[in-house]
């Protein structure tokens, strides 16, 4: 009995893992294609300009790590967005936690510039931890106190984490010199570098290490089952005597934590100091590869290294075709709107299927769309609904 | 000390709060209107840009700010239309859906910018919209230099808050609106076109909250320049859940943000001012803390954030 | 899901009118031939996804009937009427409406083709007043202003004149469920409707508004209007019904005039085989009071939401608490339940205190909480059969420790509730199992255990029959191997199968306590309705001899009290 059924849901995962996959792909390449028509539009080359893209971000193995050290600060905030979408939370202040991260880890690195390499990197990045998940921690707290929603704190609170540091590095830390920057740190801090020649450093690892955690966290641990129940059914769960105002607020702390983390490898592993304004939006960014990701915590690596490709391949086609990367930010939002819309991307899938069957799909995903960020994963809802109305 | 208190109740510091209310206000209240209807607009934010935008671009292309204001409008419409695409048609997450909005509009303007002007930080100057006077008014003492010399759009706000309440709340497209954002099912089953009806209240709410782009880009400066809105619409949705979901009240808490946004200013020309992003942080700690307040005794629309599927109502 | 019945499995030889097809004679005899159908409904199916809710059913409907719409729960009757006011469209069939055609699209067509209807969940905006409800969509106007004054007016002269009273002026929230069906029969019949659905009108009210309810009904008919009523409850179509069609699987098992019908017969037609009307349960042996309410007071804003309630439920017994909805249920479940400290008294578990105990402390020691049936709260639909069956013990051994969770204990559990509570419908995603399922998945997640202190809070509600009988039986087993239950249900009728002993809660207030067989179904109306019943029955005493009422006297002797007493 037991194993026919893990038997039977094996194929049935994978196979929503593939619809999945094949949907994203699809929005993916939509909101490439409306990149496309708006390069023609403005009268660019549109071939030159995604040749030195592709180039950019795959074309060689410089290109490859290129991407990849783009995507590092975008694995971490990624995931951060991801599990707190998970525990059905809306986490847009990514960006201002890693700000705050990555000043703490900053600050932490000079002040135990004396400690061994090891111990060192380990406790910036535990300070860039704690300062982010502190950061994470006041929306969250906001939101289960006094039910302000999150959306609008975490925002209100990038753009005082991003005044905050300013005035910090100005007012306390600042190195000599015109910019808004802290020392660099001292060179035994520093993340080692894991291929010779290329910016990428360990954080890959710890990157990759990190998305294993939060997926056994999520999957195998009480705490994580928790986190997944109020995020998808907040009813259930009161009903089930779990706390739903605490787990809110740890929710957000845990989440501003790995987001914090984002802020220190960008420190340890890639600027060496903390710079004012330093960050293009990876909050923002991380949005999208939580979305592309449908919150799933492996998922967020390959999301994330499709929006490292993105602004690998839009520095390259800015340097090269000299049209600005700018333009990647717009694709990135085309992407989260199409991998957002159930609606559009199944609409061709739906025209064969009866209209009552349609219906029922619907209905299942109005029902979690109710719950909250359940939305976002929508897609397995859909599956399952048309697998089980069958042939 | 008094300085201080000088800067506050200078008569400059009340007109600039005026001007900076409107983008912040005609936004809340294009969010009030959204979300009467149910549907979550967190794509102020991208309308307010997209309109700027837009509207500084058509001013240097004709030469006439008016013929800016009515680009900014469709700039506004076209954005809540995607909106209403997205969210109503497609059934994305009302939020995921304007955070989408909100970058793509970033991303493009910005590229735009680059594109048309070469430059990533701000466009030249475009010929801006007049200051208006209200004949006679400029005589009376206080309200006489408050109320003269605006932007026009900044009197649009001024009318568009107590027009849209009575609309609102004693017409019958009103009614049917708020039938709407309460309880969908209940306005399907009596006639009301609920579909219809949301997505016009979305383009109308596009070309207001659009207008209070052109405001950014025509009436308060003459030039766009990289990501102007800064927040403000994001802001306009805290001060719309501030006001109640109230268009009167969406502006007098829009007003409220932009008095803080005002002195902020003021006390940075000050001889000696406090460190300038200490400053700058006041408008998003107070919406933070307006959020706060406002949240533990809101009500909002109780359809709000739902997706309705006209004539599939599964209530079961 | 409902058990399908197909022709072939029938226990029951369908009767002579139920055979789908062309016009039979209504009626049986003939003598006097009806007039022609004013609305027809002809083979109308409509499939749900994995759901067939109408499957070829047949209805006609004679001008100024009562026409009762008999079924079960899950029977389909909804879903018919739903179809017929254009808010689903069907999947294959034909209405005809005074023998032409008829194509509803959307409510608006049902409206111009003469058709209201007054939905089970009422369609109204809790935050608009009466008038607003009533008008929206077709407001009286006065230079592009609504004209307010003239929707009081029109609104007034309608509740007059069919005797709905209701103030215009008030808001919808504020008013009893009886009062905003009233405002839902007055929308319909100020928009012109000739036919009136009304989808389980009575599930809602207390007996006393339910007469008052057909007194209505039979006044509409003398106006002419044409009534198509949904119930489940015989009485009630024996009461009030000209016609009664039976629904059962989403077709009709036969229609019949009410004249010529029994109850009995209408229940096997109604279930498909021969039902005992009521499940006879063994007397309580009756063990220590396992959980105890003292003076329990939950303050809310301006009024007490829950008033010095003095309860005890006893090992082997079910006290069930009947009342109107709205009575302070919702509090008392809170309460009971650990999600709410109560402002005043304590609750007692075994007779320890349990204040500062959380709802996952309770549940330890041996607390179990059925939700209610709808609006469904037990289950989580996105987590799998395994997770909901886990959940609420996952914290702890055996099925995690020092906080990761251990499979196979898991998985264990989840085969054990699925087989002993007969849960089906595969391992996925709970969303994907019918309502009855979800159900009995989570009262077999709470009673699996063997607690022995129970809440079970609408535990049957909008659950198919299969289900109800399930879960009923459940309730009682558990009774019997000595648990005590405490169940909180709107439905009357399950109440008294049930309950070993009944509490009516009004206002926040135990009004009455004893045992079952000294309440009528009368009194419980009028005492959920906060009156009292009239002296004269020599079964007063049932008000006041309640066991944990003895302290109670003092504290509860206030306004209210001597007012409910008039
Ligand atoms: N909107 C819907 N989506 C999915 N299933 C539905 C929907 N409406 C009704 N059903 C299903 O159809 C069946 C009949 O439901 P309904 O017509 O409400 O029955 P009744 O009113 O007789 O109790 C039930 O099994 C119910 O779960
Ligand atoms: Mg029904």
């Amino acid at each position: 009995m037991t194993e026919r059924t893990a038997g039977r849901r094996l194929p049935a995962a994978w196979a929503e893992v593939l619809g999945e996959l094949a949907l994203t792909a699809a929005a993916v390449a939509l909101a490439l294609l409306a990149g496309a028509a708006l390069l023609a539009l403005a009268g660019y080359d549109v071939r030159d300009a995604y040749y030195n893209l592709w180039d950019g971000a795959f074309g060689s193995v410089y290109s490859v790590a290129d991407t990849l050290v783009n995507a590092m600060p975008l694995l971490f905030a990624g995931l951060a967005v991801a599990f707190a979408f998970r525990g059905g939370l809306f986490n847009i202040g990514a960006e201002g936690q890693l700000y705050a991260g990555a000043l703490a880890t900053a600050v932490t690195a000079a002040a135990l510039a004396e400690w061994p390499s090891v111990p060192l990197i380990a406790a910036a990045m535990l300070a860039g931890a704690l300062a982010g998940g502190l950061w994470g921690l006041v929306p969250g707290a906001l939101k289960a106190k006094t039910g302000a929603h999150e959306v609008i704190t975490t925002i209100m609170l990038n753009y005082v984490a991003i005044l905050l540091t300013t005035h910090l590095v100005k007012q306390y830390f600042k190195a000599p010199g015109p910019v808004d920057q802290t020392a660099l740190i001292p060179a035994h801090a520093r993340l080692p570098e894991l291929i010779a020649g290329t910016r990428l450093t360990w954080a890959v690892v710890i990157g990759v290490v990190l998305v294993a955690a939060v997926d056994w966290l999520l999957r195998r641990t009480s705490f994580g089952f928790d986190v997944v129940l109020v995020g998808s059914n907040p009813g259930a769960a009161v009903y089930a005597g779990v706390p739903v105002a605490a787990r809110t607020v740890w929710t957000m702390a845990v989440s501003g934590a790995v987001a914090g983390l984002a802020g220190s490898t960008m420190v340890l592993g890639v600027l060496y100091r903390f710079i004012a304004n330093f960050s293009p939006g990876y909050g923002f960014t991380a949005v999208a590869v939580a979305l592309v990701a449908r919150a799933r915590p492996w998922g967020v690596l390959p999301a994330a290294v499709l929006f490292g490709a993105l602004q690998a391949g839009g520095l390259t086609m800015q340097l090269f075709a000299r049209i600005p990367a700018d333009l990647m930010t717009a694709v990135q939002g085309l992407v989260i709107l199409f991998v957002a819309a159930p609606g559009l991307l199944y609409a061709w899938r739906r025209l064969p299927v009866a209209a009552p069957r349609a219906g029922t799909a619907m209905t299942m995903t109005a029902e979690t769309a109710a719950e909250g960020a359940a939305e976002t994963a929508a897609g397995p809802d859909n599956e399952t609904a048309r697998r089980e109305a069958g042939p | 000390m008094s300085e201080a208190l000088e800067a506050i109740f200078h008569v400059n510091t009340l007109t600039s709060t005026l001007r900076l209310a409107t983008p912040i206000a005609l936004a809340a209240m294009a969010g009030t209107l959204s979300e009467r209807v149910g549907v979550i607009n967190l794509a102020l934010e991208a309308k307010l840009l997209a309109g700027a935008f837009a509207g500084a671009y058509a001013s240097y292309v004709t030469g006439s700010a008016w013929l800016g204001v009515g680009a900014a409008v469709l700039a506004g419409v076209l954005i809540g239309a995607l909106l209403g695409l997205f969210t109503l048609r497609w059934r994305a997450n009302h939020v995921v859906a304007g955070i989408g909005l909100n970058i793509l509009a970033l991303g493009l303007t910005t590229w735009l910018l680059q594109v048309i002007w070469g430059s990533r930080g701000t466009s030249p100057v475009v010929p801006d919209l007049p200051g208006w006077s209200i004949p006679g008014l400029q005589a009376v003492p206080l309200l006489g230099p408050l109320l003269s010399g605006h932007s026009p759009l900044v009197y649009v706000m001024l009318l568009a808050g107590p027009l849209l309440w009575v609309w609102l709340f004693k017409t019958p497209g009103g009614l049917r609106a708020r039938m709407i954002g309460e309880h969908p099912e209940a306005a399907d089953t009596v006639g009301i076109p609920v579909r219809r009806t949301q997505f016009l209240l979305l383009l109308a709410a596009g070309a207001l909250a659009a207008l209070g782009g052109a405001q950014l880009s025509l009436g308060h400066l003459s030039w766009f320049s990289q990501n102007m809105s800064a927040g403000r619409g994001y802001m306009a949705l805290a001060a719309n859940v501030f006001g109640r979901w109230n268009p009167l009240g969406s502006m007098l808490a829009a007003l409220l943000f932009a008095f803080t946004d005002a002195l902020q200013m003021r006390v940075q020309t000050l001889p000696s001012p406090p460190p300038t992003e200490l400053v700058q942080m006041l408008p998003y700690l107070l919406t933070i803390l307006v959020v706060a307040g406002a949240f533990r005794k809101a009500r909002p629309p109780a359809a709000l954030g739902r997706h309705y599927e006209p004539g599939r109502s599964g209530t079961e | 899901m409902t058990v399908s019945h197909n022709d072939a499995g029938r226990p029951l030889p369908p009767p002579a009118g139920a055979a789908p097809g062309p016009a039979p004679t209504p009626g049986g005899g003939g003598a006097d031939a009806p007039p022609a159908p004013a609305i027809e409904m002809i083979g109308i199916y409509k499939r749900f996804g994995p759901v067939q809710a109408s499957a070829g059913a047949h209805l006609r409907v004679y001008p100024g009937e009562i026409h009762c719409l008999l079924g079960e729960n899950g029977a389909g009757k909804s879903t018919l009427m739903k179809i017929l006011y254009g808010l689903y469209a069907m999947d294959a069939g034909e209405i005809r409406i005074r023998g032409r055609t008829a194509v509803i699209r959307s409510p608006g067509d049902a409206m111009r083709a003469g058709i209201g209807m007054v939905h089970q969940h009422f369609m109204l905006v809790d935050d608009f007043t009466v008038a607003e409800n009533v008008i929206a969509g077709m407001e009286p106007r006065r230079r592009g202003l609504i004209d307010m004054a003239a929707a009081r007016r029109l609104v007034a002269e309608y509740s007059r004149r069919f005797g709905l009273h209701v103030d215009p002026g008030a808001r919808v929230e504020d008013l009893s469920v009886g009062q905003q069906q009233r405002v839902e029969i007055l929308k319909a019949l100020i928009r012109g409707a000739e036919f009136l659905i009304l989808d389980e009108p009575t599930a809602v009210l207390t007996p006393q508004e339910a007469d008052e309810l057909f007194r209505v009904m039979r006044q509409l008919k003398a106006e002419g209007k044409t009534i198509i009523f949904i119930t489940h409850k015989l009485k009630e179509t024996m009461a009030v019904a000209d016609r009664v069609t039976v629904l059962r699987a989403g077709r009709d098992a036969g229609s019949m005039p009410a004249s010529q019908t029994t109850p009995q017969r209408l229940a096997e037609l109604m279930v498909g085989r021969r039902v005992l009307l009521q499940v006879p349960a063994p007397p309580a042996q009756r063990g220590p009071a396992l959980l105890q309410l003292e003076n329990v007071t939950v303050k809310g804003a301006g009024k007490d939401l829950l008033r010095s309630v003095n309860l005890q439920v006893r090992g082997g017994e079910i006290l069930g608490i009947a009342g109107v909805e709205g009575n302070g249920q919702l509090e008392l479940e809170e309460v009971v339940a650990g999600w709410r400290t109560p402002d005043q008294g304590r609750v007692r578990i075994a007779g320890r205190d349990v204040a500062g105990m959380g709802p996952r402390r309770r549940r330890r020691p041996g607390c179990a909480h059925i939700p209610p049936g709808r609006p469904r709260r037990g289950p989580a639909p996105a987590l799998s059969v395994e997770q909901n069956v886990v959940l609420g013990r996952h914290w702890g051994q055996p099925y995690a420790r020092l906080g990761v969770l251990r499979r196979p204990a898991v998985r264990e559990l989840a085969d054990a509730v699925t087989s002993r509570f007969d849960v089906r419908g595969g391992r996925g995603p709970v969303g994907g199992l019918s309502g009855g399922n979800q159900q009995k998945l989570v009262v077999g997640r709470e009673l699996y255990h063997n607690p022995w202190v129970i809440l079970a809070c609408q535990p049957t509600r909008g659950v198919d029959v299969g289900a109800i009988e399930r879960i009923h039986r459940e309730l009682l087993d558990m009774r019997a191997r000595g648990a005590a239950v405490l169940l909180i249900s709107a439905d009357l009728d399950e109440l008294l199968a049930l309950s070993d002993r009944l509490a009516v809660i009004y206002e926040g207030e135990i009004v009455a306590e004893g045992e079952t067989g000294q309440f009528t179904e009368e009194m419980l109306g009028l005492l959920m309705a906060g009156q009292r019943p009239s002296g004269g029955s020599g079964r007063n005493a049932a008000g006041r001899n309640g066991t944990g009422r003895d302290g109670a006297g003092r504290d509860g002797a206030g306004p209210t009290e001597a007012t409910a007493g008039d």
